[in-house]
């Protein structure tokens, strides 16, 4: 047994710091480790830079454009671009619809979207979830019906993020009623401006707007938006829902979140004291600092085991359990720490260019807000329940 | 033993239901909450006019002479409408100081007003340093003549944008965090040297930090004995505790009903998701905690407006503990039972969530008042 890196990965990981430290946008950093708003520009100029230098396709092989990095190595990519304030990669172009495209598109749709991804010329979107079909997403209802060249879609699609910047969605629809409910979706790949799109914001509980529906109505796609076969789409979703789910844990988001809190935790005070010297709060942050040094050490087994090679299993469900609760606490403990401060809604604080006093400190204000709408951590991406329906069944056969 | 209300306490309770029935249907809240003024000025008036901002009052001043039990019947129902009018600020807390501090002409200057809703009172007890210990005090009051003036600043006043008066602790003697030492004082809206940063909150009302720049007050603003204030304010903020625990379970009733209602009729792989086991029992808990909260606010209500004692501390440190858990745990589990949609601003158990994670903000978290029984532990 040895938990060291090797010299290799040492040298990467100097390698990927020294890359940090020249490359990544003070302002950017500062937003992200201040849980401010990031723009759709903020996110572009990032991949634009990831991509000058190669490494922002971390899950694609060399042959497309990707870095083909070691499981090791995208894990020390996480964790410092995490420590460093660097935003995660919007995922649905990168690192959902093109693993699918690259394992089972034709070579024509290959040619034609991958580079768009790399450059940022689409921002894709992903049209998974509908109004009656959450957890249950097999029970999908919008309709693809083959006509001609083209399928005529209708429907709603729902909880689309970030689908107010997108000008492509990848979407899961019904081309056949007649089988098994799983039996007979298909992948499609739709233009955004194609006519009978609309979407229409959803606004969550902390005033933001993240999420969006998605409608179509008699939505005319070319066959060839196809992805693989038709009636074939549910497999290459369980394909991609496999890599949303091992991001999912955000270990290195935690890293970073609880940083920002012992941070929080030095400056108020509590009877004339920092409150990180409060005993029953350092405590408390000490707990979940603990669970996550274990999950953090999970993740490092779960990526070890598929070095070389191969998908995650079962254990990045509980993984993503864990995360995302640990998560969770941290946003809690932020969210306490700023005491009587945690009431007032100060939103102009929330932005980087506000240049007035603070009402309490610097990075109080998104505190209740982030709390609130991390709630969603242990919804989405498969909800934690079910991945505990998972982990039952797949690893104890219940 | 008997837990129900009695008959004039349960119409108390019906009355302030119907009103809130007739007059504060979701959209109407955030419509009120989305006003300048952070709340419906036409609810505040109508609630002065039936008499409910007098319900704790003496009846010369148009009151019930109301205690613990029926400022809850009042405060439930307004949770359960997630109503933002400043019933607690003015009513409870600054009607309360002002009633066990004042002297005759202060109580004949204020109360009238307060109980009958024509004068909106509001209080600054907390300050950024202070967390949620009152006795944590560093505005200071120095002597100038007969009089005072006032330097320091006063945290998330709850309505002190809007209010006629302004109820505040300022120290006039001792060191920061002494009990002895803080006086309270009154200091009217349009004092000069009195500067507001007015925010919404979280939970769709207003409030305001209080700036306190060599503001000047006659001697007639004293409230009370100078320097021997920590006791008073102790005790209203016991009596705000209990009417929050009131407050606390109106929502967590309506948080539960919906969270079940969505239980039965949201259907996921062909069944109301209500038959899932795992979803039964977190409603059971949720459930278990609305129970615990109640019995703690029943408590809460019976020593509200006891005199003080170690027992009435413990009790009222015990029922915030429960309702600061309760509520945050009713919070969470109701929107996780609910997924995605119980995270929208468009429906309303959201707004239910962010309430019940806020009142764990007022008056000290349960952390806080663990601490607080700890130390009582007998």
């Amino acid at each position: 047994m040895n938990l060291n890196y090797t010299a290799e990965e040492l040298a990467f990981r100097d390698e990927v710091r020294a890359f940090l430290d020249e490359k990544l946008p003070a302002d950017i950093a500062a937003k992200v480790k201040g849980f401010r708003r990031l723009s759709k520009e903020d996110h572009q100029r990032w991949q634009k830079i990831l991509n000058e230098q190669g490494w922002y396709a971390t899950h694609w092989p060399e042959e497309y454009g990707g870095v083909n990095w070691s499981p090791v190595q995208k894990h020390i990519w996480d964790e410092e671009s995490s420590r460093y304030g660097a935003p995660r990669s919007v995922p649905f172009g990168v690192n959902m619809v093109a693993p699918v495209i690259i394992k089972f598109g034709t070579e024509e749709q290959k040619q034609r979207y991958l580079p768009r991804i790399l450059t940022g010329e689409d921002w894709w979107c992903q049209g998974y979830s509908e109004p009656g079909a959450g957890s249950d997403l097999a029970s999908l209802k919008t309709r693809a019906v083959r006509d001609g060249d083209h399928y005529i879609v209708n429907g709603q699609k729902t909880w689309t993020t970030l689908g107010q910047h997108a000008n492509m969605i990848f979407c899961l629809v019904r081309t056949n009623t007649e089988v098994k409910a799983q039996e007979g979706i298909s992948f499609l790949l739709m233009d955004m401006d194609t006519p009978g799109i609309t979407v229409r914001p959803i606004i969550t509980l902390d005033g933001e707007h993240e999420v969006n529906e998605v409608f179509f109505e008699d939505v005319k796609v070319p066959v060839e938006n196809l992805v693989g076969e038709e009636d074939k789409g549910w497999t290459y979703a369980k394909y991609l829902l496999t890599y949303e789910r091992t991001g999912l844990a955000g270990i290195g988001i935690s890293k970073a979140a609880l940083q920002h809190l012992k941070e929080l935790a030095t400056r108020r005070t509590k009877n004339g004291r920092p409150l990180i010297e409060d005993a029953s709060f350092s405590q408390r942050i000490a707990k979940v600092e603990i669970d996550l040094m274990a999950a953090s050490i999970s993740n490092l087994r779960i990526i070890a085991s598929v070095e070389g090679g191969g998908m995650p299993g079962a254990e990045s469900s509980m993984l993503k359990v864990r995360g995302t609760e640990i998560r969770q606490t941290i946003n809690d403990l932020a969210r306490r720490a700023i005491g009587p401060y945690a009431i007032p809604f100060v939103e102009e604080e929330m932005d980087l260019d506000y240049d007035g006093d603070f009402l309490s400190d610097e990075n109080a204000a998104p505190v209740t807000p982030q709390y609130f709408n991390n709630r969603k951590l242990s919804i989405f991406g498969g909800s934690n329940e079910i991945q505990k329906n998972i982990v039952s069944k797949m690893i104890l056969g219940l | 033993m008997d837990f129900r209300l009695n008959e004039e306490q349960q119409m108390l309770q019906d009355t302030v239901a119907r009103l809130v029935r007739g007059e504060y249907s979701f959209e109407k809240r955030l419509e009120y909450s989305e006003s300048e003024l952070g709340f419906s000025a036409d609810f505040w008036k109508q609630l002065g006019e039936l008499g409910l901002t007098a319900v704790p009052f003496p009846e010369e001043l148009g009151g019930f002479g109301g205690t613990g039990v029926e400022v809850q019947s009042v405060m439930t129902e307004l949770g359960r409408g997630l109503c933002i009018e400043p019933y607690l600020q003015s009513v409870v807390l600054g009607g309360g100081l002002i009633s066990q501090a004042g002297n005759s002409e202060q109580h004949e200057q204020w109360l009238g007003g307060i109980a009958s809703g024509e004068t909106q009172a509001a209080v600054g007890l907390q300050e950024p340093q202070s967390f949620y210990d009152l006795n944590d005090v560093e505005a200071r009051a120095e002597k100038s003549g007969d009089g005072y003036v006032l330097n320091g600043r006063k945290a998330v006043v709850i309505g002190g944008h809007c209010a006629d008066v302004l109820v505040v602790s300022a120290r006039t003697s001792g060191d920061s965090r002494d009990a002895d030492g803080i006086s309270l004082f009154l200091i009217s809206a349009d004092a000069e040297g009195l500067d507001h940063r007015t925010y919404p909150t979280i939970d769709g009302s207003k409030g305001s930090d209080l700036f306190l720049n060599n503001v000047k007050l006659g001697p007639d603003a004293l409230l009370g004995e100078e320097g021997k204030a920590a006791e008073v304010i102790e005790y209203q903020a016991g009596r705000a505790i209990s009417a929050l625990c009131g407050e606390a379970v109106g929502a967590m009733e309506v948080a539960c009903d919906l969270t079940l209602e969505y239980l039965k009729q949201r259907k996921q792989f062909g069944v109301p998701i209500g038959k899932f086991q795992v979803l039964q029992h977190r409603m059971v808990d949720m459930m278990s905690e609305l129970e615990q909260a109640r019995s703690m606010a029943i408590l809460a209500a019976s020593v509200a407006d006891e005199p003080q004692s170690d027992e009435r501390r413990r009790i009222l440190a015990a029922a915030k503990n429960v309702i600061g858990r309760s509520g945050q745990f009713i919070s969470e589990q109701g929107v996780q039972s609910h997924g995605g949609i119980g995270m929208t601003w468009e429906y309303n158990f959201a707004h239910y969530a962010k309430r019940l994670v806020m009142i764990n903000h007022q008056l000290g978290d349960d952390d806080f008042h663990l601490e607080r029984f700890a130390a009582l532990l007998q």
